[in-house]
């Protein structure tokens, strides 16, 4: 077997159930492990990635934090794919895209009753949220895309371990749920 | 119930006796409404659903997807401007604003007044007399600055359309060659004469000996398809003629409509001799409404000859005779199928092929459907015979073409060439200097380059339906795609979802890299995206919507490669843009509340 390869893995605008999901691998993240190295993920708590074969990134784009952890993830991975629903088309945080921000603001953190003194937070630590939630695609290049919301175990199972034994994955019947 | 309402009925009671209540002319019906009130109102829909036995959600499914008719209140003068790339070569867009800023409101809009809406349409076929527009769907053409300025003041003065300048009107023929279709010397009925001696099985072999093929791009044996006509099981044949000429660039069919309707009719009649039918239409495209009513006086004066009707020239049991159903701005029912669902008044929307109008047509029965030049081209083999006809042309494409020829050249117009003329010819005659490409047979056809002018139109190389659209030197090619995928996608049906996706993503893609936000990798997801239109349409509408892209980038990659950031990839919007709201918000601009536009 050759060098194991480097995986990073992260959550943006996302809910975290895409890595449930992940976990829902069970034992088989033992096979995994004799495979694969986990850089940057939750798993790890590693912070920032070096150079790695693939990046899964769970979740759409909402704030300027996002766009820097996906810019660092796009220079790091040689193989970028985005993770369910809200990577792949904004999902549910993307419902906000009909709304005018300036208004979403003022009705969360000044007109809603029981904000007395409210302000907008403005504290340079939190990052500004874009005007809209883009999916990643729309940001970087994407070279693959696992949809579901969340896929399931056996989805993100198939996914990788095709991708590890340098095939082009491809989820069939059963793998891919409408309902 | 208010007087109003009242005479608002029995407008609608009258449109509906026009059409025997029946609900296959639902789109005639909702037309002629339309044409009353401005728009289709709820209580109109109400009444038509009751009277004609179909839900309120079909009729306003099928007014929902025609562009001429309206389920808004729209203003009093409704104009639109047409928006092919030859109007807009024209100046079109300029003229538009300019209509806009006099009459103070934005494209799209109705005034605040309600007298006047301003729009774009998709070309209206005056190419060769642009810019053009459609007021209250009667075209105009030739517009300059100080027509458009006179429009404006007649909108405000509120004049009805009907008592502008007739010279607004007028649309010219501007033929610069003539040949045996133009020059066509018919006296109404000989053709029919000469049919009714031949019978009607000799007809279809005539046809099929001349080796006349379809004129509307296709090109399938004319031949072929009568005889499969009139052997299929059915009990009532049916002629269509596709007069709803929408390929951009193309308006033959409204010069010969206009020149030789008589050898129109008798092309159609002919063929119902020889297939057997007894009712025909010619569906003719909105943008031509002005031709109805010639068109009709045409039709009456053929049936006072006896040339339609009962007993067509004495012949006992030849019955035949000719409607003229009007389209409302729909390029997709120009394919035959969709073409057949309209004339029964559904949503033009293709249907499954096979099975073939010649034997599941209009009400599923065997229908002969050709295009305009195609019944002039058959009444035109039957008065040469099979040989004289094949004499002109070449060896696989028989008899002449007429070619609509616009854009840069100083006589834009009709010319009428036996095929196998080339492209280099029709540029010397039509005295086009510094050519840098000519779109053969609309947006849907081909972009050829100056390498590729020796190239001859038939079928054995360039086939074409007849638009000949020329660009020169200082003209962006990639402008010119750009309309044409936008006419795309405004003009996919939405019924499939790979053709009304893929047209808008394509249509995004193109207007990323026209921003200046385009990379390499965007070049590519055009090339992924015209493999999912190839395979997976369901019509010819999806299947070709990449062709101007695909033809523009072979033959004019640098307009594009100029465009793109040299980048792998890059966003189609302004990162640090889309934190401007929330700085504003919050009051910060520190570093942190910026992003660096930096290429990943």
């Amino acid at each position: 077997m050759s060098k194991k390869l480097k995986i990073a893995t992260t959550s943006l605008a996302g809910c975290f159930g895409c890595h449930m999901s992940f976990l829902d691998i069970d034992e088989r993240l033992l096979t995994l492990l004799e495979l694969v190295e986990f850089n940057r993920s939750p798993i790890t708590d590693i912070k920032h990635c070096s150079p790695c074969d693939i990046g899964l990134i769970e979740g759409g784009v909402c704030n300027a934090e996002n766009v820097h952890v996906l810019h660092e993830f796009r220079k790091n991975c040689k193989i970028l794919i985005a993770i369910g629903s809200c990577a792949i088309t904004g999902g549910l945080p993307a419902q906000r895209n009909h709304l005018d921000l300036s208004a979403c603001l003022t009705e969360v953190y000044l007109t809603e009753p029981g904000l007395a003194h409210g302000h907008i937070p403005n504290d340079p630590e939190l990052p500004l949220p874009l005007d809209k939630v883009h999916p990643l695609h729309e940001v970087v290049k994407i070279d693959y895309f696992i949809p579901g919301c969340p896929p399931s175990g056996d989805a993100i199972w198939k996914f990788l371990t095709d991708l590890i034994a340098g095939k082009t994955p491809e989820l069939g019947h059963g793998l891919i749920n409408y309902d | 119930m208010t007087i109003l309402a009242q005479s608002n009925d029995e407008n609608l009671s009258q449109i509906l006796a026009r059409y025997d209540h029946n609900p296959a002319n639902l789109l005639q019906i909702l037309r002629e409404v339309q044409e009353s009130q401005s728009f289709i109102e709820a209580d109109s829909i109400n009444y038509l659903s009751q009277q004609l036995g179909i839900s309120r959600a079909d009729i306003e499914g099928v007014a929902g997807f025609y562009s001429f008719l309206h389920l808004q209140p729209q203003g009093e003068y409704r104009v639109l401007f047409s928006d092919n790339i030859t109007d807009r070569m024209l100046g079109s867009q300029l003229l538009m604003e300019q209509m806009c800023q006099q009459l103070w409101l934005q494209p799209g809009k109705v005034s605040e007044d309600g007298l006047v809406s301003i729009n774009t349409t998709s070309c209206t076929g005056m190419c060769d007399q642009g810019p053009a527009m459609l007021a209250n769907g009667r075209a105009i053409t030739r517009l300059s600055h100080q027509r458009v300025q006179e429009i404006g003041q007649l909108i405000r003065n509120r004049t009805p359309v009907a008592d502008w300048p007739a010279d607004f009107f007028q649309v010219e023929d501007q033929i610069h060659r003539s040949g045996p279709l133009l020059d066509n010397q018919l006296t109404a009925g000989d053709v029919l004469r000469q049919g009714l001696l031949l019978g009607s099985k000799a007809i279809v072999d005539v046809i099929k000996e001349s080796g006349l093929r379809g004129r509307g791009g296709a090109g399938f044996s004319t031949g072929l398809k009568w005889e499969a006509c009139r052997n299929a099981q059915g009990d009532a044949r049916t002629v269509v003629c596709n007069a709803d000429e929408g390929e951009p660039g193309t308006f033959k069919d409204r010069v010969l409509l206009t020149r030789q309707a008589d050898l129109v009719f008798e092309g159609m009649t002919l063929c119902a001799l020889a297939v057997g039918a007894q009712q025909g239409f010619l569906y003719l495209r909105g943008e031509y409404r002005y031709l109805l009513e010639p068109l009709q006086d045409v039709l009456q004066r053929r049936r006072e000859r006896n040339l339609l009707g009962n007993n067509i020239l004495n012949q006992p049991g030849f019955n035949f005779d000719i409607a003229i159903h009007l389209g409302a701005g729909a390029y997709i029912c120009g394919e035959e199928s969709a073409l057949i669902e309209s004339l029964e008044g559904k949503r033009g929307v293709p249907r499954n092929r096979p099975p073939f109008p010649v034997t599941h047509g209009y009400l599923q029965q065997p229908t002969a459907l050709d295009n305009v030049e195609t019944f002039c081209s058959a009444a035109l083999a039957i008065q040469l015979g099979d040989e004289n006809f094949r004499a002109i042309g070449t060896e696989k494409s028989s008899g002449s073409k007429l070619i609509s020829v616009s854009g840069d050249c100083p006589r834009p117009g009709i010319y009428e060439y036996p095929f196998g003329v080339s492209v280099k010819q029709v540029l010397q005659d039509c005295g086009a200097v510094n050519t840098r490409a000519v779109q053969i047979s609309g947006p849907s056809g081909m972009c050829i380059a100056e390498n590729e002018f020796h190239r001859k139109l038939g079928f054995e190389d360039l086939p074409t339906a007849g638009a000949f659209m020329i660009f020169d030197d200082s003209r962006d090619m990639f402008g010119v795609a750009l309309n044409f995928v936008h006419f795309f996608a405004h003009e996919s049906c939405g019924f499939c979802t790979p053709c009304r996706v893929g047209t808008s993503m394509l249509k995004q893609t193109m207007d990323k890299i026209a921003a200046g936000h385009g990379t390499r990798h965007d070049l590519n997801e055009i090339e992924h995206l015209d493999q999912v239109l190839q395979i997976s349409s369901h019509c010819g509408l999806g299947r070709t919507a990449c062709n101007p892209v695909l033809h523009t980038l072979k033959h004019f990659r640098p307009a594009y490669e100029n465009r793109l950031k040299s980048l792998d990839f890059e966003p189609a919007f302004d990162l640090d843009g889309a934190l401007a709201r929330a700085r504003q918000m919050t009051g910060r601009d520190d570093a942190g509340a910026h992003l660096k536009s930096e290429g990943i």
